[in-house]
């Protein structure tokens, strides 16, 4: 196409040298900024499904640990989701510090999973990581699986007193949530 | 149907081919709105606000079934909950305000609509069940539009509901009964609540399906035209697409400036500020006024403060208001002029803009508050809008000399308005 000779619909003529019709321009230039605006209005229309305002203020906890005993858990809610704080005894940190951690299919250490200086502290998420149900292993009573820590009803994910799975189906350790030490006794989870 | 030169949908690749044998959705859409549909060539702005109403409502529906997601429906929280959308909610003030303002526009676009057909005529034959349909269109959107305003269980909802369910308490005997069933109490409280949200959600998909029959209703004539005389030939028409497709889009543009103008710079202008104040069965506000595009009907209300003969004034206000929408769909046959376009009548065209001052003065008067001469005014006003379509029209109609027509839509684009020309020389538009 050299110069093109358009009738417009009102009898004028617009001829264009370069083979690229106005119109052309015009229809390109008008749906993209079309195409733009629309994509643009997705965005509300989606993060408006993401958690809220109100939601995103309850996003963290704060504990008193002083009544839990060497060998006692308790279970607390975070972001509406279990968390287990465990008062390991010397034994049970003996055992998980034990452990290779080479071997194991999420490699930590007990250190990578608790504060320093105060390993016996251990706070994780009490959501198996296979498919999110609640381990047993926290009430007195419950089973705490082959390797003494927890033990997942659901598909039979065993993990230890460092709360690393050891066998079974779920991928990786229970989850340690960000915490810290406000004082001795009280812990802030997220 | 269509016209017999519609251009007719040829798959071209073996995908398309394949699927219309089967589905043929792409041969529907392009009959319906695309090349394959030829519409009038001189179709105005006015003819663009169809197009525009049906944008208007899936904007309804998207932003309610997001509100919907963070909204509760209990008289416990509902307030609670719609706070909870405008400060919680990433985007929840947006949404809100989009829907809000999105019923205002709705009705603006609607209205327009609505006297576009009443100038032009396009309710007569063979177009009166258009005409219809849209009257219930126009039903069903004001219910929604009335229990969407008592979800937020403000002060304006809950009295709004008390008073609106009390226009059925007029109804002799029967009429109490009939409120109580349809508060499902004494007074608005939950189980109105929770019936209004369940219908607010349901009415629109029922608008949806009306608007699919007005359409298919609209393509067995297609379109009438500012010159009211029908298409002859193909060079009285061009194809939907691009032709329309491009004049619906740029109308398009200029309504979301409008409205993006309102929802982002006075998203409250067209609310009422009691409406942020929850619910209180024990205190009416001191104006209570409904929705600005229920005004011109609740002033209609208002206008009857008297009893005749043994019809008390209640029930008179109440019926004269439906009557103002009822009367609506006898148009067709009130109307006995054979000439459609108000531009070739010259005496309707000026009670036509009696009638238009007349609604935005009705409109005004059922905003303001219930007292002289307030009163006065909707009594003569409700009057004279009775009196254009029972008096004015059938007269018009036998009296008026209407202007020539040109012979066709290409002749009078081409400017030959005089009777008897043969068709002008077919233009092809650029290709
Ligand atoms: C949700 C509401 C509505 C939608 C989506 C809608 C849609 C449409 C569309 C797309 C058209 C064709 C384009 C146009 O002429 O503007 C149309 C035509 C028409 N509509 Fe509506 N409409 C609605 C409400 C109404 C109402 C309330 C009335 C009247 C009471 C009405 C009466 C008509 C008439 C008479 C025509 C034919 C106009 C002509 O061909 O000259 N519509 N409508």
């Amino acid at each position: 196409m050299a110069e093109q000779v358009t009738i417009n619909q009102d009898g004028s003529a617009a001829v264009e040298s370069d083979g690229v019709r106005r119109r052309d321009f015009i229809n390109i230039a008008a749906v993209s900024f079309a195409g733009v605006g629309a994509a643009t209005v997705l965005i509300p229309l989606i993060t408006q499904m993401a958690p809220s305002k109100d939601v995103l203020a309850q996003a963290s906890t704060e504990v008193d640990i002083s009544a839990i005993a060497p060998g006692q858990t308790i279970k607390t809610v975070w972001r509406k989701q279990p968390v287990f704080i465990r008062n390991l005894t010397p034994a049970e940190i003996t055992d998980a510090e034990g452990v290779s951690v080479d071997a194991l299919r999420d490699p930590q250490s007990l250190a990578d999973r608790t504060v320093d200086g105060k390993t016996n502290w251990l706070v994780t998420l009490g959501v198996c990581t296979h498919l999110g149900c609640v381990p047993l292993g926290a009430a007195q009573g419950e089973v705490k699986g082959e390797f003494g820590g927890y033990f997942c009803p659901c598909h039979g994910s065993h993990y230890d007193t460092a709360g690393r799975i050891r066998k079974g189906p779920a991928p990786t350790n229970l989850l340690v949530p960000e915490f810290s030490f406000l004082s001795d006794t009280v812990i802030k989870i997220g | 149907m269509s016209f017999s030169w519609a251009k007719h949908y040829e798959p071209k690749t073996d995908l398309t081919k394949w699927l219309d044998q089967r589905l043929p959705l792409p041969r529907l859409v392009y009959g319906a709105i695309g090349a394959g549909y030829p519409v009038p060539r001189n179709l105005n702005y006015f003819w663009n606000f169809g197009v525009l109403a049906g944008i208007a409502l899936v904007m309804q529906i998207v932003t309610g079934i997001i509100m919907a997601m963070h909204y509760a429906p209990n008289a416990l929280v509902a307030f609670d909950s719609t706070e909870h959308i405008m400060r919680n909610v990433n985007w929840g003030w947006m949404l809100r305000y989009a829907h809000a303002n999105g019923a205002s526009f709705f009705f603006i676009v609607v209205y327009i609509h609505i006297f576009r057909g009443l100038y032009f005529s396009s309710y007569k034959a063979p177009r009166e069940m258009i005409w219809l349909l849209g009257l219930v269109i126009f039903l069903l959107m004001m219910a929604t539009a009335f229990m969407g305003y008592v979800l937020p269980w403000g002060q304006m909802s809950f009295w709004g509901a008390k008073v609106i369910t009390g226009l059925f308490g007029a109804i002799p005997l029967v009429g109490e009964p009939i409120q109580t069933w349809l508060l499902g109490g004494f007074a608005p409280d939950n189980a109105a609540l929770n019936r209004f949200f369940s219908l607010h959600y349901l009415l629109p998909f029922v608008i949806a399906g009306v608007v699919i029959l007005h359409i298919w209703a609209l393509h067995i004539p297609g379109s009438s035209n500012p010159t009211g005389v029908e298409v002859k030939t193909e060079s009285d028409t061009v194809p939907f697409h691009p032709y329309y497709t491009a004049k619906d889009g740029f109308g398009l543009g200029v309504f979301l400036i409008l409205f993006c103008s309102v929802l982002f710079f006075a998203p409250n202008y067209l609310g009422h500020a009691d409406n942020y104040i929850p619910a209180n069965p024990l205190s009416t506000p001191a104006h209570i006024v409904p929705e600005w595009y229920f005004w011109p009907f609740y002033a209609i209300l208002r206008a009857f403060t008297f009893d005749f003969f043994i019809v008390p004034a209640k029930l008179l206000g109440v019926l004269a208001m439906f009557a103002s929408i009822l009367l609506l769909f006898f148009l067709p046959w009130l109307d006995r002029s054979p000439v459609r376009s108000g531009n070739y009548r010259p005496l309707f065209k000026i009670f036509f803009a009696i009638l238009v001052l007349d609604v935005l003065l009705l409109g005004y008067l059922g905003g303001a508050p219930a007292e002289e001469p307030f009163v006065m005014m909707s009594q003569l006003a409700s009057a004279y809008y009775f009196a254009h379509f029972l008096i004015i029209l059938p007269i018009i109609s036998k009296i008026e000399k209407p202007k020539p027509l040109p012979f066709s839509i290409t002749d009078s684009v081409l400017g030959k308005d005089s009777i008897g020309t043969a068709g002008g020389p077919a233009l092809q538009p650029a290709e």
